[in-house]
């Protein structure tokens, strides 16, 4: 038998998924997540989940474009290319602050966007998950807790066993087979 | 005061809406005696006051409007609070009347022996012209009145069991938000603009526009902050606070970005009749109010309101909406004041009389306005929705 990749336990309704996800929680288990058709209402407390950093990733990207906005344009128009447009002086804040608004905004929306996908973690072609048949049914009727292998307090036997215990059924170890 | 959960009333205003008239009562009696010392100094302080106010009423109207316009549930339970809020326009209607008689002191285009020796205000006259201009104010708050108190109205009838009047309120929102913007543009262009009659910026509804619902705003969240401390906070939480806080802070953008739209195409195009405007506005010592308006109006809070800790810690929403009502005056000094006074940076004892006076019976009639029905709406129904919004 090779070695496992972590384990799945199935619950019956959204409620049970919510209660098991604040057992799982209060074990101790940091790598696990909770799988259903549709989002749940009250999901991220009950996991424990903390707030997710991507506002900063944005304000630091916002913070960046407004510099390389206002960064170019002051060195293209005064540095190494100086020309006088309609009288007015080489450094006319006036006339870059729409290119340095426009980059602003459009490094906060790359942050938004790849900062998403880096926290979560995408794109992904395949997962251990998908080695499960009873998995399937995910996208349908069917509400899931998988703890990683990768946990520090993960063990096949007990964390099985622990997931039985909160009222699991369908206990399954993923193993890549 | 005191909050009653189960008829929404609130309940001991008394004692807050009769300082508030005391204060009110005292300012405008001082500012009163003005009329005889400077007659000009006045009507400039008066009129700061009034566009400061009335400004801030027409923003809580506006958050009435594009509520029913959108069908947004989370504000429902702020809904009466900006309804009360718009229904001090009766109120500014009256404080209006005055301003009739000192147009000769505000408005250059009112001096014939002007218009006579200047072919631009002549050109201009079919639009400025006494008649004119007061037969339209007239009619601006006539709209104003029919909408807060057709909507209130309705309202107030659906807390008694009427839901049907969802589909009227939004209908008549719908309506309202047209003639909203028209009406706000003009008056913003008929007692702010045409102080100066030479000058002209076609955005300039929009930039008074901005400024009164950040204030308004402000106001909203100030009050919240009072009710839920007086008991009402199972219902309007700490999510609505934080979701108002948002609110404060995308408009503290917009204003910044219709004031400097305006700013940098003037800026660009450099021709003497419109850049005039700004160099009053620049010069003589008037940069430094240019400066904290820059500084206060926008960089400060919205640097703050960028973090989610700011919009959900009371003290510091409620520092910030008092900071919002100083710079929206502040604002409104420094749009109303260089007109006169292009030569020096000038302030009259009548402008804290006259806030004081106008802004006290202003809160009163508020007061008065929010003990009379309930405070948070009743029936609606997306109420319990809105009570249990979460901010994500």
């Amino acid at each position: 038998m090779s070695k496992p990749l972590g384990v799945l336990a199935r619950f019956s309704n959204p409620a049970e998924l919510i209660d098991a996800a604040k057992k799982v929680r209060d074990a101790g288990y940091q790598k696990f997540d909770c799988h259903s058709p549709f989002p749940i209402h009250g999901m991220d407390d009950a996991m424990g989940m903390k707030r997710s950093p991507l506002g900063f990733i944005v304000g630091a990207m916002t913070l960046t474009g407004a510099a390389v906005g206002m960064g170019l344009q002051y060195w293209t128009s005064t540095i190494e290319y100086p020309l006088v447009i309609s009288g007015k002086p080489f450094f006319s804040w006036q006339a870059f602050i729409i290119v340095t608004f426009a980059l602003f905004v459009l490094f906060g929306a790359f942050g938004a966007v790849f900062g998403m996908f880096h926290l979560n973690r995408l794109p992904r072609l395949h997962h251990p998950l998908f080695y499960s048949k009873q998995f399937e049914s995910v996208t349908d009727d069917a509400f899931f807790v998988s703890i990683e292998a990768e946990d520090e307090k993960f063990d096949a036997t007990q964390t099985q066993a622990f997931l039985s215990s909160i009222g699991g059924s369908n206990v399954e170890v993923i193993t890549g087979e | 005061m005191k909050f009653d959960k189960h008829t929404h009333m609130l309940l001991e205003t008394g004692a807050i809406a009769s300082r508030a008239l005391i204060v009110g009562a005292l300012g405008l009696a001082l500012t009163l005696l003005g009329v005889f010392m400077d007659r000009a100094q006045f009507f400039q302080a008066y009129l700061t006051s009034f566009t400061f106010l009335t400004t801030i009423s027409l923003g809580g109207l506006f958050f009435v409007l594009i509520h029913h316009v959108t069908g947004a549930y989370w504000g429902i339970v702020l809904r009466r609070v900006a309804e009360n809020l718009a229904d001090t326009l009766p109120l500014m209607a009256l404080f209006m009347i005055p301003l009739f008689f000192g147009m000769h002191d505000l408005f250059h285009w009112t001096h014939e022996e002007a218009v006579a020796h200047d072919q631009i205000l002549q050109w201009k006259q079919p639009y400025l012209n006494v008649g004119f201009f007061v037969v339209r104010n007239v009619l601006y708050f006539a709209v104003w009145i029919w909408l807060v108190r057709g909507l209130k109205t309705l309202s107030l009838k659906q807390d008694k069991g009427d839901s049907g009047n969802l589909v009227k309120m939004r209908r008549r929102a719908a309506g309202g938000v047209v003639l909203f913007a028209f009406t706000v543009t003009g008056f913003g262009f008929d007692w702010l603009m045409s102080l100066d009659p030479h000058w002209y910026s076609t955005i300039f509804g929009v930039y008074v526009f901005s400024g009164g619902f950040w204030a308004a705003l402000a106001l909203l969240s100030l009050f919240t902050n009072m009710l839920r401390k007086s008991g009402a906070d199972e219902l309007i939480t700490m999510e609505h606070t934080h979701d108002l806080g948002k609110f404060m802070f995308a408009f503290t953008a917009w204003w910044a970005y219709i004031g400097g739209a305006q700013y940098f195409l003037i800026w660009y195009g450099n021709i003497p009749e419109e850049t005039i405007w700004f160099i009053h506005r620049w010069e003589h010592g008037w940069k430094a109010v240019s400066l904290f308006l820059i500084l206060f109006h926008f960089i400060i809070p919205f640097v703050i309101l960028a973090f989610r800790a700011a919009k959900r810690v009371p003290a510091l929403i409620v520092s910030l909406a008092v900071l919002f009502l100083v710079m929206h005056y502040t604002d409104h000094f420094w749009m109303i004041n260089p007109v006169f006074n292009d030569h020096h940076l000038h302030v009259s004892w009548m402008h804290l009389t006259a806030l004081l006076g106008m802004g006290g019976v202003y809160l009163w009639w508020f007061f008065f306005n929010s003990s009379k029905h309930p405070i948070v709406v009743m029936n609606d129904p997306k109420l319990e929705k809105s009570i249990k919004h979460i901010v994500h």
